[in-house]
C-alpha cells in the first residue's frame, strides 16, 4: 500500500554540483570585448550590446533614456518606418533599453538572419539622425503614457521610494516630467549619441547556437567602428536621501489599494554582507514560502503578493519591500512586516526552515542556469559589476554554510524599523 | 520538432514525456480541462479561485509548497477561459517529490475553511489590484458583456463581479473538485531529464490508484452569430480617450483562427504594422495602439485597442481604424508583407520552444486540443495561408455586422 504520507527520498540540492557555464571571450579589432555562450536547442541567437550610457552620464534628465529609445527612429539611409521593417521582416526583435550606467541595444534573431541584421544595428549605431518629427511624436506619446501611468499607485510609489532613498538629482533616484519631455532636443540627442554610442564604450554579449563564424560576423559589422577610443568622463553623484522618514501620499481619492514600500540603503555587491543577506532576503520576503508571503497572504489575505529584494544597482543598492494592499489594511500590512524583522532580529532561524531556504535557493540557481540566455545573463551582471568566477562560488558557498547565528546578527544590523523608509500611496 | 511519448492510465489520465538530457532539470505540467467557460453565471472566479485553493493542503500533505522548496523546486498556476494549468519545475533527480505532490492533490484536496476564507481575500485584492485599482481596468469586463450575449467568454476569468468570489462556499469547492480535477479531465506532461520508462512507474505508482470519476462532457451554450454591429460608450476618470474594437473569430482548430493569426500581425505586430505606422506615426491619431486576439479554444475575439492623441475625436479615430481595415479588405496583400508576417511566426515559435517549461505547456496545450504532434505542425499550418485568404478571412472578420466598438470617454 502507498504511504502518501510519507515523502519520497529527495537528493539535497545543496549537495547540487553547480557549475556556471564558462563563457569564451574574443576581442574586435577596435578593442571591443565578446564575451560568448555557444549553447542550446534552437538556432537562436542573442547580441547585445553594453554602452556606458545611462542615467549616470546625462546632464539633463532623461536624455539617456530618449536617446537609446530614438536608436531605431531614423538614420541618414533609412527612416524609421525602413529600420523596423528591416527587423520585422527577419522575424527579428531590436530592444533598447537604459538603464543608469548603462544603456543596451539588443538583437533577438534566429542565427540564419545574422548577416543581414548585423549590419543595420551598426548603421543605428554611427548614423543615426534623431528626426525632428520623430522626436515630436515621440515626446507626445510618452506624455500621454505618463499621465496614464501616474494614476496608478505603484508606478507613483516606485518613483518616490527612489527618490527618498537617493535623492531626486541623483541616476538612481530621478525620474521623468512631462516638463522633461518638452525641454529635450534634437542637438542634445546627437551629442550624447556621439559621445555615448557612436564614440562611445562598449562591451558585446552573445548567445544561443552561434554560427561558426560569430567572431567574424561581429568584427565585420562593430570591429571598425571608433568604439572605446575616448575615456569615459568621471562623475560623481552623491546620494542626498531625504530626511523624512515615513509619507502617507494620496494620489486617488476613490483608490481601494496602497501601494507600500519600505525601503533602507544597502551596500553593493562587494560589500562581505551581501550575499549572505541574499540568504536572509529570501527567508524575509524573496520566494513564494517567505515569511511576509506566509504571514502576509496566505494567513491574512491582505495582499495579493508581497516581495522583499536587493535593488539590482552597481554604486549602491537598498533593502524594498513592496507590496499592494486593501486601502484598510496597509497599516496592519506594514505593522505585520516590523513584527517579521522583529522575529529574525530576536529569534534564531530554526535549522529546518534555514534548510529548506538553502535547498530552495540553490534549485532556483540551477534552473536558472539553464539555457544559454540564462547562463550569459548571470555573466553580464558578473562584469558589469565587476565581479567574477569566485563571486559565484562565495555565493554558492555562502547558501550551503551561511549559520543562524549569522543570519540573527545581520537582521540585527539591517532590519531595523527605523532605518527603512516608509511610503503608502493610495 | 519536438519529440514525446504518450500513454494513456487505465483511469484515464493523458501522460507525455518529453525527454531532453541536455538539462539538469525536470518539469511536470498538469493540466486540467476546467476554465472560466465551465463556471455557473451565477459564481463566476470560480475556477480561479479554485486554482489558489489547491495550494492549501491535500488529503496527505498538509502544504504543497514547502516540500517542493526542500526538494530545490518551484511552482505556479495560472487559469485561464478554457484552462487551468499548474507546473513545476525542480532538479531532475528530485521528480518523484512532483508526483506525490501533484497525485495526492488530483486524489482529493483538504478542503480546509480557513484556506477558502484567506484565499477569498487574497483573490478579491487581485481583482482590485488588477481591474479596479488601474485606469482602464474594467474595459474587458465591458467588452466581454457586450461581445458575447451567450457565450461564458462573456465574464472574465477573474469573475464578474468581486460578490461572487466574496460568497462562495466550501460546498461549492467540493462540488467544483469532484466534477473537473478526476484523471480524465487532465494532462500530465513531464519533460527535462528524465526517460519515459521511469515517468511510466512513477505514473502509475502515484496516479495510477485514483478513481477515474466522471469524464465532464462540455456542453456550453453557442454564440449565436452576431448580425448587427454593437457600441458602447462608458466615461471613466482616466486621462485618455480610448478606443476598443472587437470582431467574433474562428475557433482554435480552425483554419481561419491561423489566418486570424497573421491578421493581427500584419495590423498590429512590432514597428512596421499597418496599423502603427498609418495611425501612430502618420496620421498621429493615437499614442499607443494594439491589434491581437486571444487565442481561445472556442470561436473567440479579435480586437484593436489605442489611446488617442489628447484632442483627437473618438469618431475620427474609429474611421480612420476602419479605414485601414477596409484596405486590408479590398487589397491584396504583397507577398513580402506576408512573407514577413510568417518569418515572425517562424521565430516566435523557436524562442518560445527554448525552455522546457514552455515545451512542457505547449505539449499539454495541444494534446488538449486532441492532438500534442499538431506543436510540430504549427508552422506548415501558418505557410499555407495565401494573400487570397487573408483578403477573403478579412472581410469575414471586419464584416460591420460582427464588430463591437467601445468608446471609453475620459471625463476630463
Amino acid at each position: 500500500m502507498l504511504n502518501r504520507k510519507k515523502s519520497p527520498a529527495i537528493i539535497d540540492s545543496v549537495e547540487l554540483n553547480l557549475q556556471l557555464k564558462p563563457y569564451t571571450k574574443f576581442t574586435l579589432d577596435n578593442g571591443v570585448e565578446v564575451y560568448s555562450i555557444h549553447a542550446g536547442a534552437q538556432e537562436v541567437v542573442m547580441v547585445e550590446m553594453v554602452f556606458s550610457a545611462g542615467n549616470w552620464y546625462e546632464e539633463k534628465n532623461i536624455i539617456a533614456a530618449t536617446t537609446n529609445f530614438m536608436l531605431k527612429n531614423g538614420t541618414t539611409q533609412k527612416k524609421a518606418f525602413a529600420i523596423n521593417e528591416h527587423f520585422d521582416f527577419h522575424g527579428a526583435y531590436l530592444n533598447r533599453g537604459c538603464q543608469n550606467e548603462t544603456a543596451t541595444v539588443t538583437l533577438h534573431t534566429l542565427g540564419k538572419h545574422l548577416p543581414k541584421l548585423l549590419p543595420v544595428m551598426a548603421e543605428i549605431l554611427t548614423d543615426s539622425i534623431f528626426p525632428e518629427d520623430e522626436l515630436a511624436i515621440y515626446k507626445q506619446n510618452q506624455k500621454q503614457r505618463l499621465t496614464v501611468n501616474l494614476k496608478k499607485c505603484d508606478f507613483v510609489a516606485h518613483r518616490l521610494i527612489d527618490e527618498y532613498l537617493f535623492g531626486v538629482n541623483h541616476p538612481y533616484g530621478k525620474y521623468s516630467s512631462a516638463e522633461d519631455y518638452d525641454a529635450i532636443t534634437t542637438e542634445d540627442m546627437v551629442a550624447f549619441y556621439n559621445q555615448f554610442y557612436t564614440n562611445g564604450k562598449c562591451i558585446i554579449f552573445t548567445a544561443g547556437i552561434l554560427p561558426a563564424d560569430i567572431q567574424e560576423q561581429l568584427n565585420n559589422a562593430f570591429g571598425g567602428l571608433p568604439l572605446n577610443k575616448t575615456a569615459l568622463p568621471s562623475i560623481v553623484h552623491q546620494t542626498v536621501p531625504t530626511a523624512q522618514k515615513k509619507h502617507n501620499i494620496t494620489n486617488d481619492v476613490n483608490g481601494v489599494q496602497g501601494a507600500i514600500r519600505l525601503a533602507r540603503p544597502f551596500p553593493n555587491r562587494h560589500h562581505p554582507d551581501f550575499t549572505k543577506v541574499q540568504v536572509l532576503n529570501n527567508l524575509f520576503g524573496g520566494f513564494f514560502g517567505s515569511r511576509l508571503m506566509s504571514n502576509i497572504r496566505e494567513d491574512k489575505g491582505y495582499t495579493y503578493g508581497i516581495h522583499s529584494y536587493l535593488q539590482n544597482l552597481i554604486e549602491q543598492s537598498a533593502w524594498m519591500v513592496s507590496t499592494e494592499a486593501g486601502k484598510d489594511v496597509c497599516a496592519a500590512t506594514i505593522a505585520e512586516t516590523y513584527k517579521e524583522m522583529a522575529r529574525l532580529r530576536d529569534e534564531t532561524i530554526e535549522e529546518t526552515e534555514l534548510h529548506l531556504v538553502r535547498n530552495f535557493m540553490m534549485g532556483s540557481l540551477l534552473s536558472d542556469l539553464d539555457g544559454p540566455f540564462q547562463t550569459i545573463a548571470r555573466w553580464k551582471s558578473y562584469v558589469l559589476n565587476g565581479l567574477d568566477e569566485q563571486y559565484f562560488n562565495k555565493a554558492i558557498e555562502t547558501i550551503r554554510t551561511v549559520s543562524a547565528e549569522e543570519l540573527k546578527e545581520l537582521a540585527n544590523k539591517y532590519l531595523n524599523e527605523d532605518d527603512f523608509y516608509e511610503l503608502v500611496v493610495i | 520538432m519536438v519529440h514525446y511519448n504518450r500513454f494513456v492510465l487505465d483511469n484515464g489520465l493523458r501522460v507525455l514525456v518529453h525527454e531532453d538530457s541536455s538539462t539538469p532539470m525536470a518539469v511536470v505540467n498538469l493540466l486540467y480541462d476546467v476554465g472560466a467557460r465551465d463556471e455557473d453565471p451565477n459564481k463566476t472566479g470560480f475556477a480561479h479561485l479554485f486554482e489558489h485553493l489547491m495550494f492549501g493542503g491535500s488529503t496527505h500533505i498538509p502544504d504543497y509548497d514547502e516540500p517542493l522548496q526542500r526538494a530545490g523546486g518551484e511552482n505556479n498556476a495560472y487559469t485561464t477561459n478554457d484552462l487551468t494549468n499548474y507546473y513545476c519545475s525542480l532538479p531532475a533527480e528530485n521528480i518523484e517529490t512532483a508526483f506525490w505532490l501533484e497525485s495526492d492533490r488530483m486524489l482529493s484536496l483538504a478542503f480546509s475553511k480557513k484556506s477558502l476564507e484567506v484565499q477569498r481575500k487574497v483573490v478579491c485584492e487581485e481583482f482590485k489590484e488588477h481591474y479596479i485599482n488601474k485606469p482602464y481596468g474594467d474595459v474587458w469586463f465591458k467588452m466581454r458583456e457586450l461581445a458575447f450575449t451567450t457565450h461564458p467568454y462573456k465574464w472574465m476569468t477573474i469573475g464578474k463581479e468581486l460578490s461572487h468570489i466574496e460568497t462562495a462556499t466550501i460546498d461549492d469547492v467540493k462540488a467544483f473538485f469532484f466534477k473537473h480535477y478526476r484523471p480524465a479531465n487532465a494532462i500530465l506532461v513531464v519533460a527535462g531529464n528524465i526517460t519515459t520508462e521511469q515517468v511510466k512507474l512513477l505514473a502509475e505508482k502515484w496516479f495510477g490508484p485514483i478513481p477515474m470519476g466522471e469524464k465532464y462532457e462540455r456542453n456550453l451554450p453557442l454564440e449565436p452569430i452576431q448580425t448587427a454591429p454593437k457600441k458602447m460608450e462608458v466615461t471613466a476618470d482616466v486621462p485618455l480617450d480610448a478606443l476598443v474594437k472587437t470582431w467574433h473569430m474562428e475557433g482554435r482548430l480552425d483554419k481561419g483562427y491561423y489566418v486570424a493569426d497573421l491578421i493581427t500581425e500584419i495590423l498590429g505586430g512590432g514597428g512596421s504594422s499597418r496599423l502603427y505606422q498609418a495611425l501612430v506615426k502618420e496620421k498621429q491619431l493615437f499614442s499607443s495602439l494594439d491589434c491581437y486576439h486571444f487565442g481561445s479554444i472556442d470561436k473567440g475575439l479579435l480586437a484593436i485597442e489605442g489611446k488617442l492623441v489628447k484632442g483627437v475625436k473618438i469618431e475620427d479615430a474609429d474611421a480612420a481604424v476602419n479605414e485601414q481595415l477596409l484596405k486590408i479588405q479590398t487589397d491584396l496583400i504583397e507577398d513580402s508583407e506576408l512573407q514577413k508576417v510568417k518569418n515572425k511566426t517562424e521565430s516566435v515559435i523557436a524562442f518560445e520552444d527554448m525552455s522546457i517549461m514552455s515545451r512542457a505547456s505547449s505539449l499539454a496545450n495541444y494534446e488538449l486540443l486532441g492532438d500534442a504532434n499538431l506543436m510540430n505542425t504549427e508552422l506548415e499550418r501558418y505557410q499555407s495561408v495565401t494573400a487570397e485568404d487573408i483578403r477573403e478571412y478579412s472581410r469575414v472578420i471586419f464584416n460591420e455586422n460582427n464588430s463591437n466598438t467601445l468608446y471609453y470617454r475620459s471625463k476630463d
